[in-house]
């Protein structure tokens, strides 16, 4: 009730905040646009600049037309280069009314060039201006995704600092999460049974997050598995995937104290048509009879068809994915399912990493700062769209800013 | 009899080993698994073979003078040296390589792509739809911010979902079941197409029963 309560003032608070801030006095943003005549025009202005934040190999035409595109006849721009070392001319386009600037994607950063804009009136040159010499270049820095860069830094820091309090041994809290329970059960009925425990760690290799986080569960549930003196058996698709997951069982073997019961066979490689991988994963199951199938990690168009076998041969069954359209299929057809993250919040909460612990809450803290922004956007901008508030308009322009990614 | 008819027939026996396992595990099944296996692997290994080897690497480096590539070469020799027992801790090198270096370069993305790009659209939509007059659009998008904000609070890990944080969270979880729902069906729906695919194939190319 207390919770309720400062919740429902914390709401009260900020819209009120955001009512009182909305009439405050502001400037008026916009302008009015004054036409010109269509005679006695002055010549066309054009400039040519390199590209801003691009990585070169492109320079922008821009242009202003006093009012040529009113006459009668008008054709159009035609839109022409020069290269300055070679002096080759190439006509680029001719662009319709409209168009105010083009971007030239044809250009090398090793050469110089001109550009010429020329009013086509009846298929004939009326006027035409010339730029002055440019080049184009890369940048280095993209200024569009300086508020990436910022917030980036901001969820970073917080990782850091997390980072940092578990290893200075500070307790860090993290939810329980329903599906861990789970694996211990799992791998201590298969003990019972005398049946072993079959991991699929997806079928994406190792430069996907997913087969990492599955990797590091692995090593939690190899460790379990060498205590009790369980069965494990890993077909895998890639040829990464099986060093790492030998190293990774290896290493949960000599840290269990078990070094002599680790063998390299526990992993094993199949083949990487994804199809194949799958046939031989059922084929497995139905012979092995596994009491426990862990299915952690990137996964397909294969998920139901492993997700099923498993369920037909009644083994537990915990999957993990952040793969949203194969998730249904895990929720139906296996005993505990973690959803997208956590995937990874399970590999943080088994590892007890300070690394992995302070990952996870660093991603929290976006989290905050996304549920956030969410609502100050929504009740701002709605303010500002109702009431014409130009402070609100400020804060909707400053989000907008923010969170606009080019 | 020439090669097309073989083929037809080869991959009919085939379709028909691998949907035997529906009935139960037999051996015709397992014979079309490791024909199907052993094809994968061995046709996988001469495209990494020519792909990556012979066309990237020794085109690349000896023919036309991209000593980068070296890099990747000796990264893949690196990983070789598991074969040998007292080195073989060098091949974790270019493991900690790939990890690394997939992370950093997607960082940006995902950033960009889930965080920043849908909190814009999801602010911004929504505010359309107030000032668009479509009342169905707004529904929609009022239902998506509400999914949104629950589902994000479903995924925050630093609080015991209990009390009124408990009770967002479920509402988060049911925006993710009755997605997972849809999902579902729709997916369910495309492989039987695939399903019908194959049984067309049996009946159109293979039987000649349908024309």
């Amino acid at each position: 009730m207390i919770a309720l309560l400062r919740v429902a003032k914390f709401v009260v608070s900020l819209c009120s905040l955001l009512f009182i801030v909305s009439f405050l006095p502001g400037q008026s943003v916009y302008s009015q646009d004054t036409a010109s005549s269509v005679n006695n025009l002055p010549p066309i202005t054009v400039k040519a600049y390199d590209t801003e934040n691009d990585a070169g190999s492109s320079i922008t035409v821009e242009w202003s037309d006093p009012g040529y595109w009113r006459r009668e006849g008008f054709n159009g721009y035609r839109l022409s280069r020069k290269n300055v070392a070679s002096g080759i001319e190439d006509s680029l386009d001719v662009l319709p009314t409209g168009h105010v600037l083009h971007e030239d994607r044809s250009v090398s950063d090793d050469s110089s060039y001109t550009y010429t804009l020329a009013v086509l009136i009846n298929g004939a040159n009326l006027t035409s201006t010339s730029t002055e010499v440019v080049r184009s270049s890369k940048q280095w820095f993209d200024n569009r995704l300086t508020w990436v860069l910022i917030l980036g830094l901001i969820i970073c820091g917080a990782v850091i600092y997390f980072i940092e309090s578990a290893k200075r041994g500070t307790k860090l809290f993290l939810r329980r999460i329903a599906g861990l329970e789970a694996i211990d059960e799992a791998v201590g009925r298969a003990t019972e049974m005398g049946r072993p425990i079959l991991f699929i760690a997806g079928i994406q290799d190792m430069d996907d997050v997913q087969t990492i986080a599955g990797l590091t569960i692995l090593g939690s549930i190899a460790r379990t598995v060498a205590e009790y003196d369980t069965k494990i058996n890993m077909p895998v698709c890639t040829s990464l995937v099986m060093t790492a997951a030998r190293e990774t069982i290896k290493h949960a073997y000599v840290t269990a104290g078990r070094p002599d019961a680790y063998n390299d066979d526990m992993v094993r490689y199949v083949t990487n048509e994804q199809f194949g991988f799958v046939a031989a994963v059922d084929g497995i199951m139905v012979r092995e009879r596994p009491a426990a199938c862990f299915l952690l990690g990137a996964f397909f168009a294969e998920s139901l068809i492993m997700a099923e076998t498993g369920n037909s041969i009644g083994a537990i069954q915990v999957a993990g994915t952040a793969m949203p359209a194969q998730l249904p299929f895990f929720v139906a057809a296996c005993d505990y399912t973690l959803i997208g993250e956590e995937l990874f919040a399970a590999s943080a909460y088994l590892s007890g990493e300070p690394r992995q612990l302070g990952s996870l809450k660093g991603a929290d803290v976006g989290k905050a700062i996304a549920m956030i922004v969410i609502l100050v956007g929504v009740i701002a901008t709605t303010i500002a769209s109702a009431w014409n508030s130009e402070s609100m308009l400020w804060i909707e322009n400053l989000l907008r800013q923010m969170f606009s990614t080019g | 009899m020439d090669g097309a008819v073989i083929g037809i027939w080869l991959a009919a026996l085939l379709t028909l080993g691998i949907m035997s396992f529906v009935y139960r595990d037999n051996l015709y099944y397992k014979i079309c698994e490791a024909i199907f296996i052993g094809i994968s692997a061995g046709y996988w290994f001469i495209t990494f073979f020519w792909d990556s080897l012979y066309r990237i690497a020794w085109i690349g480096i000896v023919h036309e003078g991209r000593y980068v590539l070296l890099g990747g070469v000796i990264l893949g020799a690196m990983m070789l040296m598991r074969l040998f027992g007292k080195i073989g801790w060098i091949a974790r090198w270019p493991l900690a390589f790939i990890v690394g270096a997939t992370a950093g370069l997607k960082m940006m993305v995902y950033f960009t792509t889930n965080a920043m790009a849908q909190i814009h659209d999801t602010v911004y939509d929504t505010v359309t739809a107030f000032s668009g007059g479509d009342l169905y659009n707004l529904i929609g998008r009022l239902v998506i911010l509400l999914g949104t904000v629950t589902g994000l609070i479903y995924f925050y890990f630093s609080k015991e979902h209990k009390g009124i944080f408990g009770g967002v969270a479920k509402v988060g979880t049911w925006f993710l079941m009755i997605t997972f729902g849809a999902s579902f069906g729709y997916t369910v729906m495309s492989r039987m197409s695939l399903l019908l695919g194959r049984i067309e194939f049996l009946l159109t190319d293979w039987l000649k029963l349908v024309k």
